[in-house]
């Protein structure tokens, strides 16, 4: 399991904006560089992530990402969401090699 | 002496990089692709980078689009490109009305000094575009 860091406000009132950081431990190899051996080190990127909200009426994806190889190590992502009711956060990052890791955090918003 | 050092001094001041020119073509070619041919215009979007990067393995940027983000009038959709990295995808973002606010943060690599291209679409169907020239001393992928 990669180390992640999410941060996102224990609590919110109903209507505010938000904004959520998230970071995970990953190499992102790009695929283009050399190792010590002077082979080029095989592509290990993650592809996507997604936010998904559960706020009691149905989960649904409130921000989503691509990432290519130009994303820096350990991804950092930053974005904001409206806190529409107490609920879950799921972050979600998939990539090379069959990479998936979630993580959910609890929001409280009144 | 002194005057006109410094008016020298100025005219050297002045010589930087010039107005953002027109994308090289497989950079051009990379937007396309993704608008599927739409016209862009330049504006609304505001992208934050440093001009003068001292490491390129490790740039933060921020991508602001001027939108009140509602059901009516908002961003789906956000994509950096660049033109001198092997790639030139950099990372695509989907957003929507529960988005509240179209700013997004990252960090990236440059693999030299060049242009980026931040390009939005709102759901009217309208494209947005930013140039951004910046100069990389560090470039990432070198070191390992």
């Amino acid at each position: 399991m990669a180390r992640t860091l999410i941060t996102v406000p224990p609590s919110a009132r109903r209507g505010e904006v938000i904004e959520i950081r998230t970071l995970i431990q990953h190499p992102m190899e790009t695929g283009y560089r050399p190792g010590a051996d002077g082979k080029v080190l095989a592509r290990d990127l993650i592809r996507r992530f997604s936010c998904r909200y559960d706020d009691g009426s149905g989960s649904q994806v409130v921000f989503a990402a691509e990432l290519f190889a130009a994303v820096a190590a350990n991804p950092l992502i930053s974005f904001h969401t409206v806190a529409t009711a107490s609920g879950t956060l799921t972050f979600t990052w998939e990539g090379d090699n069959g990479f998936m890791q979630s993580e959910s955090v609890a929001i409280k918003v009144t | 002496m002194w005057l006109s050092l410094a008016a020298g001094l100025g005219a050297w001041v002045v010589l930087r990089p010039a107005a953002a020119q027109a994308p090289t073509e497989d950079l051009a070619a990379a937007i396309k692709t993704y608008t599927g041919g739409a016209a862009v215009r330049e504006g609304r979007i505001r992208f934050d980078i440093a001009e003068l990067i001292d490491n390129g393995n490790s740039v933060p940027i921020t991508i602001s689009v001027d939108s009140p983000m509602t059901a009516a009038s908002h961003v789906t959709s956000v994509a950096v490109f660049n033109e001198k990295n092997p790639q030139r995808d950099v990372a695509r973002f989907q957003l929507g009305p529960r988005a509240g606010r179209a700013t997004v943060s990252t960090r990236i690599r440059l693999a030299t000094t060049q242009q980026l291209v931040a390009i939005a679409r709102l759901n009217d169907g309208s494209w947005w575009s930013q140039r951004v020239d910046v100069i990389v001393t560090l470039a990432a992928c070198i070191e390992d």
